[in-house]
């Protein structure tokens, strides 16, 4: 066991180092002298020449790239132009909103998802499967911007029920924080209740025919033990990985969302910083975003290892 | 007596099918990819003869029909500058496909040959495209093409670009991973014995025998690329105003949904009837192409 986390651990440090050359060279496609392009409109000389000495753009390329990671390394993802912030700072200010977000939409996908999988599962071929097939197939081909505003359309404009915009922190109004995130949070989570929903679906399928299922039903247990206790337990294993892989879904969509819905949140920082020119804190976002995916891939896959007793073997 | 010759009548050939023809037949009963296909058919002739369809010039405006609800004069309603909606949503569709083929073009350009070339070549070679394949996966798909597109600056080529790159690793990887499998078969291990030299064997070999999961793979993705295209147009970072684009049209839509949800209602069900329908096809071509999968 402790060679295989090992040898995991150790599988990550390239994929990271690629990372970070993907993330270092994004500047590389700006035209022209990076300085004049991060220097934003204003193209003010002072800003240019202390960008020049700052990012030691009279180096060559690897000596760059070198100073930019030993920056990463301690934490310095660069600072953000316009704000004057550093993007670490800008990061965990707007971060706990877009996790509140992503949290409560995982949660309407996992209670929508994993039921309607089973139930298509079980029901195989019945009306019940075909009607949690189409749910799926809407949910992954709606786009979630023009769900957010079917949904303002509906539930702002014409029933007057919830506000089309906006932010209030949990903190000050709990009723008032859930009330404008739960419209945000269905549109998230529903095309990640899709996914989920395919997954178990046919996790399920390949599980229901195993013969421990078959075992438990010659026991004469009930269907709902059989289907609960003994097939939906081995069927979710696989899910836990699942998670983590949707995380990326759930940023990229919350992109999309916090624009609809006017939440400060982590997609609209990266939106606005790309309409502002400040490219530090894109490639800050991109950075942060990545390692956070892969970290969580690397939890899932143990996760995954330390509930199948089999690879631990 | 004379000898009656006896005709053998020709024996009715078994009707062997190829694999090619039993996959088609399998596609051909499946209603849902046969739905998504008429549907594809439809926006491309929809996109093609675009200038004949549109009743208006999708760029003309006019300040006497500012936000008209849908009538018979304008189908789909009129837009913020009096545009009509019904013209710019036929246009628009020729951006969505066009995003939607040539970056999933440049993804199989690109993402077929590297995984080829790592399924193919153990070792390094191997160790180090797929490495960098793990990493480029490892920025969230819409994430990374928003970075590209940032960089690169807002338009729909770039849009293209973007989303063409971001979509590559996913084919490098299901490249590797079907040659892989196929490079151990005897077909390949008797190509390799009688000397055929090795891009022989990775083109004419293994290619010909890794196709049908790229091809469903590609329409999938072809569905992905029209959503990632709208986003970025939504975004502002894929076609730019005033040239229509479903995405565009949705973001300023956002703004007048309150007394103009005609302006939102066309261009989302645009996309969301082309994706589905490219959703289908893929789900359609899975079933026939490859039977074990359920």
């Amino acid at each position: 066991m402790f060679r295989y986390l090992i040898k995991r651990l150790a599988a990550i440090v390239p994929t990271v180092f690629f990372v970070t050359i993907i993330i270092f060279g994004l500047q590389q496609l700006l035209p022209g002298d990076p300085a004049i392009m991060l220097a934003g409109e204003e193209q003010d000389p002072t800003v240019i020449a202390y960008l020049h000495k700052k990012m030691h753009l009279d180096e060559p390329l690897p000596v760059r790239y070198a100073y930019w990671i030993g920056g990463v390394f301690k934490g310095d993802l660069g600072e953000s132009l316009r704000i004057q912030k550093p993007v670490l700072e800008l990061i965990q200010e707007k971060l706990p909103v877009t996790l509140e977000l992503a949290a409560i939409a995982m949660l309407i996908a996992l209670v929508i998802g994993i039921p309607a999988g089973i139930i298509s599962a079980v029901a195989k071929d019945t009306v019940w499967d075909y009607a949690a097939n189409i749910v799926a197939l809407w949910g992954l081909s709606t786009p979630n911007f023009w769900l957010g505003i079917l949904l303002i359309l509906l539930f702002s404009v014409s029933l007057g029920w919830l506000p089309a915009s906006g932010y209030v922190s949990p903190f000050e109004d709990l009723k008032a924080n859930l009330a404008a995130m739960i419209m945000p949070a269905f549109v998230l989570g529903n095309a990640i209740a899709a996914v989920l929903m395919r997954h178990t679906r046919s996790a399920m399928l390949q599980v229901l025919n195993a013969d421990y299922v078959r075992t438990a039903r010659a026991k004469g247990l009930g269907e709902r033990a059989v289907i609960l206790k003994h097939a939906l337990r081995n069927a979710l294993t696989p899910i836990i990985t699942l998670g983590a892989l949707e995380f990326g879904t759930l940023l990229s969509g919350a992109v999309l969302t916090e624009q609809v819905f006017s939440i400060p949140g982590f997609g609209k920082l990266i939106v606005d910083a790309v309409f502002n020119r400040d490219y530090a804190v894109v490639q800050g976002v991109v950075l942060f975003t990545s390692t956070v995916y892969i970290v969580l891939n690397l939890l899932a896959d143990l996760a995954y290892f330390f509930v199948n007793p089999r690879l631990r073997g | 007596m004379r000898a009656v010759p006896v005709q053998l009548k020709p024996q009715s050939e078994p009707r062997e099918l190829t694999p090619g023809r039993r996959a088609l037949l399998r596609l051909l009963r499946r209603r849902g990819a046969m739905l998504g296909l008429v549907i594809v058919i439809f926006f491309v002739v929809i996109a093609i003869f675009a200038s004949s369809i549109a009743p208006q010039d999708p760029l003309s405006t006019s300040w006497s029909a500012v936000r008209k609800a849908p009538s018979a004069q304008y189908l789909f309603g009129t837009d913020e500058i009096g545009r009509d909606v019904l013209s710019r949503v036929i246009w628009g569709a020729r951006a969505s496909l066009l995003a939607g083929l040539v970056s999933v073009c440049i993804a199989m350009a690109f993402g077929v040959p590297i995984g080829l070339l790592a399924g193919y070549m153990d070792g390094w070679v191997d160790g180090l495209i797929s490495r960098f394949t793990d990493s480029m996966l490892a920025v969230p798909f819409l994430i990374l093409a928003i970075a590209l597109a940032a960089f690169l600056g807002p338009s729909l080529t770039n849009a293209m670009i973007a989303i063409g790159v971001s979509a590559t690793p996913i084919f490098i990887r299901l490249t590797r991973a079907q040659v892989l499998s196929v490079k151990v078969e005897d077909y390949v291990e008797a190509a390799r014995a009688v000397g055929n030299p090795h891009w022989r064997i990775a083109l004419r070999h293994i290619l010909p025998n890794i196709l049908p999961p790229l091809i469903v793979q590609a329409t999938l993705a072809i569905a992905a690329a029209i959503i990632a295209e709208a986003s970025l147009s939504f975004l502002g970072l894929g076609q730019q105003p005033p040239a229509p684009s479903w995405g565009s049209m949705l973001n300023t839509a956002k703004n007048y949904v309150d007394n103009s949800p005609w302006m939102a209602i066309w261009p989302g069900l645009s996309i969301f009837l082309l994706v589905l329908s490219f959703n289908l096809l893929g789900d359609g071509l899975r079933d026939a192409l490859d039977p074990r999968h359920k």
